[in-house]
């Protein structure tokens, strides 16, 4: 038996990090899934991260999967076991694993330099050659070569073997015996040349507990066409672009399941893939002009592609929801890696003066709860709702509470005029601020000859009527700023956490920023450093961020991109003073642990203290 | 999009079946130059709705940016409308149609809207088979741009300066055909016979209805050496199929000879009646059109009439399997899965 040692003797259950390099298009993802849903069905709080190449086959990719007692959000940044699955990546799967953390790797073809750092165990599997003599086709092989180090993994950090064969068994479903026996028996080849030739448990490894009663596990762009499909939208129009594709995908199976007329086979719903996001989002203005609630999922490309006709919708005041699933930009950027660098762009999105509403969920409950939302508003001020997610959000699951929803919830479909109401009144008039809302009435078309209206991106007077007249250009264009302005109390309310004691600190952050935010405020309590925290949930600002600036001497604000975009809008848009408001930016692609705020924060402080 | 309203005088008109006169049908006064072809479209547009007796509010008119997509506000004053970005109708259409099947979409473009900017969309719309009209006003220009050529400009077709235009033409008609439209006619603004009963069919036709309409614009490409002007249209005008409309009700009263006509039901039950000027023309196969438009294209002939008709395709709707009431009309109830559903839903999450 090789004896494993330890440099690091302290035994960590249920907190630590591991670490699976593959090769994308080796079907790896499924058996990473298999081992953090394990994890997560003993009850202990997991946070799943996937770090993927923007390609179908080949590449190096990487799934880190946190085990976390204490349910944090976001990343370590430290990596406690390496499971070395692809040899190109091997040195620097080895480089970053922590010191006294542990290396997984196929010994099927000896690697003496993996042995190079005395402050790591490395463990050889020879998974490969067991994998082999056990099945024929090429295919199974790598496959179940997966599953073989899905039991390597689940000896080493004592995995309850009854919940990994009763989620290979609901995977397979009942009725394919022989697919599930084939998986379990690799699995247990991996598992059992562990348990013998291995010291097992290692000192990191998992216990059970009951800390995820009552949780899911889910990714955001799952939730948000889920919450499509409760909001009541019955048209989905998009060009297939990453991160959002799989948003689609889910409003889509949903539908099927729950849209389908069981006895016509009618579907009550409608997607069209469109020929480019130009096209998408008109779309999505037809659809909505006419009545149906419509959506699409895009990311910031798309966006840049779609700003003529977002502004066509704010100016021509026709309900849209569109999903920025954003991505790492300039340009192409890096397609497969996040950041919120997608902020200005969202708020201001179109030539002309241009304002929307912007919802920003932090994990997927939120992208369920603000994908309803979304509708809600943009046919009550009838005007264009960026709901701005991002990859981490959008592609990784999460570990959340329930979603809920309540029998009693009716869609509020805004100020529509139907038939009888058309029929009551003298003439209607589409732009007229009939209740001094700033929110006109509508009609759907075809409802009520009387309710006909033309619907123009040119000049037009609160009548409807084109007009090249300033002074009837001008009124219009002041009622949807106001009009825009007052969404600012029907937006998502920021939430507010207070610390413990009173502190000149606050730092504000959006989105998924908030995990980070959040383990980095309690590490810097636990060094007497005590912060507020304000999370953006919503533009236009609500007017509590003003006065959270207002209350401190210094805001830290924390997001993911390199110009500081959050900052930005906030300088434009509050009456904050800009030099209070302290960037902490992360804007590599990758998703951030809570290190870079605590040292951006540690650093702005000290800066402060030295004046 | 500049319109005036017109002063109502309905004394002694003519009435359809629904009581309403031609006035009911109109838009604003149109603001485009005296004598330009896009403004007899719209009089024609205005008495193909009267006569197919249908209520103008159940028409929905949809253009995008140009002299032709203004013409929308000329007509059918009492339908909703869009006019939108330019060249990007067609998706507000798709989404529009989708969200409602039970109106009557028209949509108004030009060769510039059309065939540059929005051939993409253009492409997509007829792919899709989107239940709609889709008239392109066609004259060879940009006018609200001073005059540039635009795709549609036959090659040595002279600009106003005489410059001849050195690049080949976008055909709407060819494009269409090759790319599977159910409903592809070319006619002329000025030929208003041929032009109102192929609206007619076409606003009927379950699918996406092309009519390409050389309508000339009198200010920028109307003179010697333009193939897109009134006189270049006359002198080389060649009516192929002629198309006459006939609603159920009705019977086929006009005098055809025999085997010159070829009838085609409608989904509702009306017929268009083709009348071909040329026997061997066969108006459902596509190759054949094809072959016809090149053969007489060679010698100048500006071939009009119902080129292709096809009414066997599904259009979009029926494609996507929307239900009979439109998307727009469906209650809540039927499209929440409600709360026992997402709990149930969320076991496969755990």
């Amino acid at each position: 038996m090789n004896v494993v040692t330890e440099t690091q003797a302290a035994t960590r259950i249920n907190d630590f990090v591991m670490k699976i390099a593959t090769v994308n298009g080796t079907g790896s993802a499924s058996a990473n899934s298999l081992l953090m849903k394990t994890i997560f069905r003993m009850g202990v709080p997991i946070v799943g991260k996937n770090l993927f190449p923007s390609n179908i086959q080949g590449l190096p990719t990487w799934y880190e999967i946190r085990v976390t007692k204490d349910a944090y959000q976001a990343r370590t940044g430290a990596v406690d076991l390496a499971v070395a699955m692809n040899a190109d990546t091997y040195d620097e799967d080895l480089k970053k694993t922590a010191p006294g953390g542990y290396l997984v790797y196929d010994s099927s073809w000896p690697r003496p330099h993996l042995h190079s750092r005395e402050d790591v165990n490395v463990i050889g599997v020879p998974l490969a050659t067991m994998i082999n003599h056990h099945f024929d086709n090429a295919r199974i092989r790598t496959l179940m070569k997966n599953m073989a180090y899905v039991g390597a993994v689940a000896a080493l950090i004592e995995l309850d073997m009854d919940v990994i064969r009763g989620l290979v068994t609901e995977t397979f479903g009942e009725s394919k015996k022989h697919l599930i026996d084939g998986n379990m028996e690799a699995i247990d080849l991996g598992y059992q040349y562990v348990l013998e030739n291995y010291a097992c448990p290692l000192p990191i490894r998992v216990a059970h507990s009951d800390k995820t009663d009552g949780y899911i596990m889910m990714d955001g762009n799952t939730a948000a066409g889920l919450g499509c499909v409760y909001a009541g939208a019955t048209f989905g129009a998009w060009y297939p672009i990453t991160p959002s594709t799989s948003l689609m995908d889910g409003y889509e199976a949903f539908c099927k399941r729950y849209r389908v007329d069981p006895e016509t086979g009618e579907h009550n719903y409608c997607i069209i893939q469109a020929e480019d996001e130009l096209a998408s989002i008109g779309m999505v203005i037809g659809a909505g002009w006419n009545g149906a609630r419509a959506f699409t999922p895009t990311s910031g490309p798309g966006i840049s592609l779609m700003s003529e006709f977002i502004g066509f919708a704010y100016y021509g005041e026709v309900p849209a929801v569109i999903f920025d699933v954003q991505r790492t930009g300039p340009s192409t950027g890096l397609p497969t890696r996040t950041q919120q660098s997608d902020i200005l762009l969202c708020a201001y999105a179109s030539h002309g003066d241009t304002k929307h509403i912007l919802l920003f969920p932090a994990d997927p409950k939120e992208c369920f709860e603000m994908a309803v939302e979304s509708f809600e508003l943009a046919e009550w001020f009838q005007t264009p709702v960026f709901v701005v997610s991002d990859i981490d959000i959008g592609m990784n699951d999460w570990m959340i509470p329930k979603l809920e929803w309540d029998d009693n919830w009716e869609p509020n479909r805004g100020k529509v005029l139907d038939a009888e109401q058309l029929e009551k009144i003298d003439k209607f008039y589409r732009y007229l601020d009939v209740d001094g809302d700033g929110v006109p009435y509508r009609t759907l078309p075809g409802s009520h000859p009387k309710g006909a209206f033309f619907t123009r991106g040119s000049g037009h007077d609160k009548y409807g009527l084109y007009t090249e007249n300033s002074e009837k250009y001008q009124d219009v264009l002041d009622r949807i700023a106001v009009k825009i302005d007052n969404a600012k109390t029907r937006v998502p309310a920021p939430i507010i956490t207070k610390a413990k004691k009173k502190t000149p600190w606050g730092v504000i952050s959006v989105g998924s920023s908030n995990g980070p935010v959040v383990e980095a405020i309690d590490r810097l309590a636990g060094e007497d450093i005590h912060i507020d925290y304000l999370r953006v949930r919503g533009f236009p600002f609500n007017d509590e961020i003003d006065a959270f600036v207002d209350a401190h001497d210094a805001i830290f604000v924390v997001e993911q991109n390199r110009d500081a975009q959050l900052r930005s809008l906030i300088v434009n848009e509050t009456d904050a003073e800009k030099k209070k408001l302290k960037p902490i930016l992360w804007y590599s692609g990758k998703v951030p642990d809570c290190r870079f705020v605590v040292n951006g924060i540690k650093a702005h402080i000290a800066e402060e203290q030295k004046k | 999009m500049t319109s005036i309203a017109k002063p109502r005088i309905e004394k002694h008109l003519l009435r359809n079946k629904l009581g309403l006169t031609l006035r009911d049908y109109e838009g604003g006064m149109s603001t485009l130059c005296a004598g330009c072809g896009h403004d007899s479209v719209t009089a024609a547009m205005v008495r193909a709705f009267y006569e197919l007796d249908l209520e103008p509010h159940t028409a929905a008119k949809v253009s995008g940016i140009g002299c032709s997509s203004k013409t929308t506000a000329y007509f059918l004053g009492q339908s909703s409308g869009v006019n939108a970005v330019h060249g990007r109708m067609p998706s507000v259409a798709t989404g529009a149609a989708a969200a409602n099947g039970d109106l009557h979409y028209v949509g108004v473009s030009g060769d510039g809207d059309s065939l540059s900017i929005g051939l993409g969309q253009f492409c997509h719309a007829i792919r899709r088979n989107v239940n709609m009209l889709y008239v392109v006003e066609n004259n060879g220009v940009y006018g609200l741009t001073k005059g540039q050529f635009s795709a549609a400009a036959d090659f040595g077709s002279k600009s106003k300066r005489g410059e001849p235009n050195p690049h080949t033409p976008i055909d709407p008609v060819k494009l269409a055909i090759t790319l599977g439209a159910t409903f592809v006619a070319r006619s002329f603004s000025g030929d208003k016979t041929q032009l109102v009963p192929l609206i007619k069919a076409a606003v009927m036709h379950k699918g996406f209805s092309l009519i390409d309409v050389i309508s000339p614009c009198v200010t920028f490409n109307d003179h010697k050496g333009s193939t897109k002007s009134y006189a270049h249209t006359y002198e080389y005008y060649h009516p192929a199929i002629h198309a006459d409309y006939i609603q159920p009700s009705e019977e086929i009263k006009a005098e055809y000879d025999k085997g010159e006509v070829m009838k085609v039901e409608l989904h509702d039950g009306s017929t268009i009646a083709l009348k071909k000027a040329d026997e061997d023309l066969n108006p459902r196969d596509r190759g054949d059109v094809l072959a016809y438009l090149s053969h007489h294209e060679a010698q100048n002939e500006v071939v009009t009439g119902l080129l292709f008709l096809d009414e066997e395709k599904q259009d979009m709707n029926g494609r996507n399997n929307l239900p009979e009431a439109p998307l727009n009309t469906l209650p809540y109830e039927k499209l929440t899965p409600g709360a026992a559903a997402l709990a149930d839903l969320q076991k496969e999450y755990c």
